[in-house]
């Protein structure tokens, strides 16, 4: 639900770095987006293009995502498990002392120009 | 056409904002000025909670607060008159949360010289505010009755960065299949660290204890 937010603060940051690299134009984006990370890629992605089509810098700009598996870790008994599939239970030792490792990411990875 | 160049970024979309409040926390603990951040979901009764407490602290403390919604003042002069401690209303402008630049344009357009306690209602949302730092001292959220006690599992990122979750609206708990207890368990799954506080603002029941707390938590603030 807070996706058209994000989507802000990406193309601050875009905008930002292509000016740092004295680009005039985007053509792609690249986002780290992590299972868990709360963000709705298909919410995010029609957000991007309603918002991005506002800039100059940004006009047909594709914005792609590349989704990172959520991955928990265990201090019960040290193992590592799928986070969506069994969530802050360790499904091999039953232990709840649990944290996530992986997939909270919510990073631009890359663009391309 | 031209070959295609590749600019690697790897950056956080929060990273700029986790910079802004820790530069925003840094500047308040200079002024000792304690920043609460208060957010729920809309229509837990944070306003209410609100005028309860500032009426219950306001000769032990120098208190303003920050309303933020989306449209309307209707929260910052409801708390004036309440009240009648310093109040200012900030639109986000369609947004769902406050981040830290936005807390700071606000801070910078009230009476800070004499301040020790601004209390930010944060836009009444369990999903957003909790991603975007604002700079605060400490962070309170509110939870009612009627929203149900499976709240810490829906929503874990919120209830795992709050110092206090208090649970209003208590005085209508015979109506409802809440279960305090099963709240309380919920909550320490996700944060074992936060104090529950249940209370009703309406009867004024439980507020005083949350009260106590706030004024606990600015005192070991300003030690520190």
């Amino acid at each position: 639900m807070h996706e058209l937010g994000i989507v802000f603060y990406i193309i601050r940051d875009v905008k930002k770095a292509a000016e740092e690299n004295g680009v005039s134009h985007v053509n792609a984006v690249v986002m780290n987006i992590g299972e868990v990370s709360t963000i709705v890629p298909d919410y995010l992605t029609d957000c991007w293009r309603w918002a991005a089509d506002k800039e100059d810098m940004l006009r047909g700009c594709e914005l792609r995502i590349h989704t990172i598996p959520a991955v928990t870790h265990c201090d019960g008994c040290g193992g590592e498990y799928a986070t969506v599939e069994h969530g802050r239970t360790c499904p091999l030792c039953g232990s709840e002392n649990t944290w996530l490792l992986r997939g909270n990411e919510v990073e631009i990875k890359e663009i391309e120009v | 056409m031209d070959p295609v160049r590749v600019i690697e970024i790897k950056k956080s979309v929060f990273e700029d904002n986790d910079k802004d409040a820790a530069a925003l926390r840094n500047e308040l603990r200079h002024k000792g000025i304690f920043l609460l951040n208060l957010m729920s979901s809309p229509g837990s009764g944070k306003t209410t909670t609100l005028i309860r407490t500032i009426n219950l602290l306001k000769d032990k403390l120098r208190i303003a607060v920050m309303e933020a919604d989306i449209d309307s003042d209707v929260d910052a002069v409801k708390i004036k008159e309440a009240t009648g401690i310093p109040s200012i209303q900030l639109h986000t402008g369609g947004m769902c949360h406050l981040d830290a630049e936005m807390t700071r344009q606000g801070l910078d357009n009230m009476p800070m010289d004499d301040v020790d306690l601004v209390i930010l209602e944060n836009v009444g949302n369990l999903v957003c505010p909790a991603e975007f730092d604002t700079g605060s001292s400490c962070n309170a959220m509110i939870l009612s009755v009627p929203e149900g006690h499976d709240k810490p599992l829906k929503y874990p990122l919120m209830f795992s960065i709050c110092d206090v979750v208090v649970v209003n609206k208590m005085d209508v708990q015979p109506y409802f299949d809440f279960d305090l207890d099963k709240c309380k368990e919920y909550i320490r799954m996700r944060n074992p660290k936060a104090q529950v506080i249940p209370i009703s603002a309406k009867t004024g029941e439980g507020v005083e204890a949350f009260a106590s707390w706030l004024l606990e938590a600015v005192k070991n603030w300003k030690q520190r």
